[in-house]
């Protein structure tokens, strides 16, 4: 029984720690996404002035 | 497809998969029958290979991904290839590490050298090394060129590893629902495991193929930010 209980929640830990590891990236990646859209937008006012 | 219609398609997949895994796990769990000579530990049979199956799917998915970027040349295949290796690295470790906690108990220890466990290891390293390779190319197109070569070599190991079973001695047990080993009350409680590690595999696959789709627009960005 023991087996089985390890068996189980490593097959739930491998995959909480995937879905974390997508979350994570998809939110560093927003933010640079966020970074960059503000930093043109800066840049084409520099150009501009 | 439209954003809004896509939306509503994962929330009906995110839906199906949380329904789905209650099911599986209640099968699996308290529904099958208790096997007479392995007891309850012959349970987790039901994900380990619904986990191999889906891996072995992704791979697929990637080779096929792999072919048609050679043929396209077109990012898409590309972000599918990678978002498809990386997701079978993970359904694979979900099979390496059950493996061992089901034999250690079964054949009284936690890993041998067979040709099954021997080429299941070496398929995992591949896409492993797959995805390790793409960190070291800079340029986009030539990252994408050379992963899709080594794809479609890595995929050489997947029928290996699915024949491996038949075509040599093996202390691995035989495929089941070839040879008949698998009891009739096992089959519904098997085959609803292995749907909804397929939807799991589509569910994951929409998400991490996304996440490379922000990669693209992010790359955009960047490459306009350096014209500014």
């Amino acid at each position: 029984m023991n087996y089985l209980f390890a068996a189980y929640t490593a097959i739930w830990i491998i995959l909480a720690v995937y879905l974390v590891s997508i979350h994570s990236r998809e939110k560093k990646l927003r933010e640079e996404v966020r970074r960059l859209e503000q930093q043109i937008r800066d840049s084409k006012f520099e150009i501009r002035d | 497809m439209s954003e809004k219609l896509q939306s509503r398609f994962d929330t009906v997949l995110a839906i199906a998969l949380i329904l789905g895994m209650v099911l599986a796990l209640y099968m699996a769990l308290i529904e099958a029958p208790r096997e007479r000579t392995m007891g309850d530990l012959q349970r987790i049979f039901y994900f380990h290979v619904a986990a191999a199956i889906a891996g072995m799917t992704a791979f697929a998915v990637n080779f096929f991904s792999c072919l048609m970027y050679l043929v396209r040349r077109k990012r898409w295949w590309d972000n599918l290839a990678l978002s498809a290796a990386e997701i079978g690295v993970m359904f694979l470790s979900m099979v390496l590490v059950t493996g061992p906690i089901w034999a250690k108990p079964a054949w009284f220890v936690w890993w041998t050298w067979s040709p099954r466990l021997t080429l299941s290891l070496v398929l995992c390293l591949l896409y492993v090394a797959y995805i390790l390779i793409r960190n070291y190319i800079e340029d986009p197109e030539k990252k994408a060129l050379v992963s899709a070569v080594f794809g479609i070599v890595a995929f050489a190991d997947t029928p290996l590893v699915w024949f491996s079973i038949r075509w040599w001695r093996d202390i691995h047990p035989s495929p089941m629902l070839e040879t008949g080993g698998l009891a009739p009350s096992m089959r519904p409680a098997f085959f609803i495991c292995m749907i909804v590690f397929q939807i799991l595999l589509v569910f994951l696959l929409r998400r991490r193929f996304y996440l490379e789709s922000v990669r693209s627009e992010m790359e955009s960005l960047e490459r306009e930010a350096d014209a500014h």
